[in-house]
């Protein structure tokens, strides 16, 4: 008989419609009439959005539309960028992160990311996962220890690096490395996880893994992925939110719904041709 | 932008799938004419030919599974595809219980029908008339046709009853013509299946246009 947890980490579609909970589950984070601007370019328009908890939602649309822009904004990542600005609202557990006492960093903590390329420290795999906890004031051994096998359990890495903590965590493969980037950011506890095509420069079994990866982590972080592949968003999404460039140029969020629905039967006829490769 | 060589091999395969429909509509034509003119011969030859049916429909789900796995479709194309492998499979059925019905031909040997035929050439037309405009519906991507069409399976039905009724007073009339009659009422039967494939057909061309899956027949029994 398949345990609880088993049945949790079903792709959606695999389950009987009739047994599923009907009540959406509550939104984690929460985009209201959002625009993004780079200097007097805006690059977002009018965007309004929810992530549901626990649940993973994927960002797909056409290259330049906004989508990377868009999942930067979540965790103030475009704060580095000179001359952007965001107009609107973007909530996290009900409070708005660009509020003016809301604190960067604390925001960064709650809200990890991983991106494209893997981007391991030049340090050994243990330092790696506990750069973050450290940065936070942890120096307790035994309690660091505690977190870098967790981590590493998390981010299904543990046994394969277990014995070799202490060498770089450059010298492992790039899904490894990925795996890496994915147990150092969950060693600091995140609440959400974006994700920016975390497995594009990864070969098709490396991808596969970190794909099952975001189904199990799913049951403790509400995961927010970007990514060109349809067929990962299809694979591995609950949610789905598809974006468009206006004539402008601005991005805009065309339609949002159950994966489910967005890959059999969407209601735009814009992703009607996007999702079946006719867009162009 | 459209996805040429894609776009030609949906085309393709919808031609291919529209070829077999009209092939098995000429077969349920053909099979009633074996009960009605007792011509052993073409019967024969319904039976033989079955096998040929058969065949094409795997070579349809052959092309459907090579798009799928080929092509990644999605959306209406997914749609689609998922419905012309299953109206296959529903025109294959409709083939053999066309087949039934040239086998009772043989059945009867040359025994005399227990009655003229009136009301089972009836059903065998409305059977044909269905499946092809079931078949139009599908060629036009028309979904209201398509539930259309499934409404006229009502008086398929009907005609079923009407010779059920009769046939069972026959028996009771006279308990003889128990194996004539339950000759014809299996013919009768085998027709009536038909319409529930069509039906069934009708219910595949509403999903790949509109993507809703309805129970044509249940619908129809609440209205």
């Amino acid at each position: 008989m398949m345990s609880h947890e088993q049945v949790q980490v079903l792709p959606p579609a695999l389950s009987m419609r009739s047994v599923q909970k009907d009540a959406a589950p509550s939104p984690k984070m929460l985009v209201r009439n959002m625009n993004f601007y780079y200097g007097s370019f805006r690059a977002l328009a009018d965007i309004n959005l929810e992530f549901p908890e626990n649940q993973i939602t994927a960002i797909i649309g056409p290259s330049g539309c906004g989508k990377s822009t868009l999942l930067r904004t979540l965790d103030r990542m475009n704060d580095l960028v000179p001359h952007a600005r965001v107009e609107g609202e973007i909530l996290l557990d009900g409070e708005n992160i660009y509020a003016p006492n809301m604190d960067v960093v604390s925001v960064r903590r709650r809200v990890g990311m991983v991106f494209q390329r893997p981007n391991p420290f030049p340090k050994s795999i243990y330092d790696n996962v506990i750069y973050g906890p450290r940065l936070l004031g942890i120096r307790d051994k035994k309690v660091l220890d505690e977190i870098v096998e967790k981590s590493l359990r998390g981010s299904a890495l543990w046994d394969e690096v277990k014995d070799k903590l202490h060498e770089s965590g450059l010298a492992l493969s790039g899904g490894q490395q990925q795996r890496l980037c994915i147990a150092r950011m969950i060693a600091v506890e995140p609440e959400v996880v974006l994700m920016d095509e975390p497995c594009s420069a990864l070969d098709p079994v490396a991808t596969i893994k970190i794909e099952d990866l975001m189904r199990d982590l799913r049951n403790n972080y509400t995961i927010i992925i970007v990514t060109h592949n349809m067929q990962q968003a299809a694979r591995v999404s609950d949610y789905t939110a598809m974006m468009m460039m206006r004539p402008d140029r601005a991005g805009e969020m065309i339609e949002f719904n159950k994966t489910r629905q967005i890959f059999t039967n969407p209601q735009d006829k814009r992703t009607e041709d996007y999702v079946t490769g006719r867009f162009g | 932008m459209p996805r040429t060589s894609f776009d030609i091999s949906i085309s393709q395969l919808k031609i291919n799938l529209l070829e077999y429909g009209a092939r098995v509509q000429h077969v349920i034509g053909d099979a009633m004419d074996t009960l009605k003119t007792r011509d052993r011969a073409l019967a024969e030859s319904i039976i033989q030919n079955d096998t040929a049916l058969n065949q094409t429909r795997y070579e349809l789900e052959e092309q459907c599974y090579f798009l799928m796995a080929t092509q990644s479709p999605m959306a209406r194309d997914l749609r689609e595809i998922l419905s012309i492998q299953l109206i296959a499979i529903e025109l294959e059925r409709i083939a053999d219980h066309a087949k039934n019905l040239a086998e009772i031909t043989i059945y009867l040997g040359s025994e005399p029908l227990l009655k003229p035929l009136v009301d089972l050439p009836r059903m065998a037309e409305l059977c044909q008339l269905m499946l092809g405009r079931a078949l139009d519906a599908f060629a036009q991507e028309d979904a209201q046709a398509a539930q259309a069409v499934a409404a006229m399976d009502d008086d398929i039905d009907n005609l079923y009853k009407q010779v059920f009724r009769e046939l069972m007073s026959y028996i009771v009339e006279d308990p003889r013509t128990v194996t004539r009659a339950m000759n014809l009422l299996f013919a009768g039967h085998n027709l009536e299946r038909i319409g529930d494939c069509v039906t069934n057909i009708a219910e595949r061309v509403v999903y790949a246009k509109t993507g809703q899956l309805e129970d044509l027949n249940v619908q129809r029994e609440v209205s």
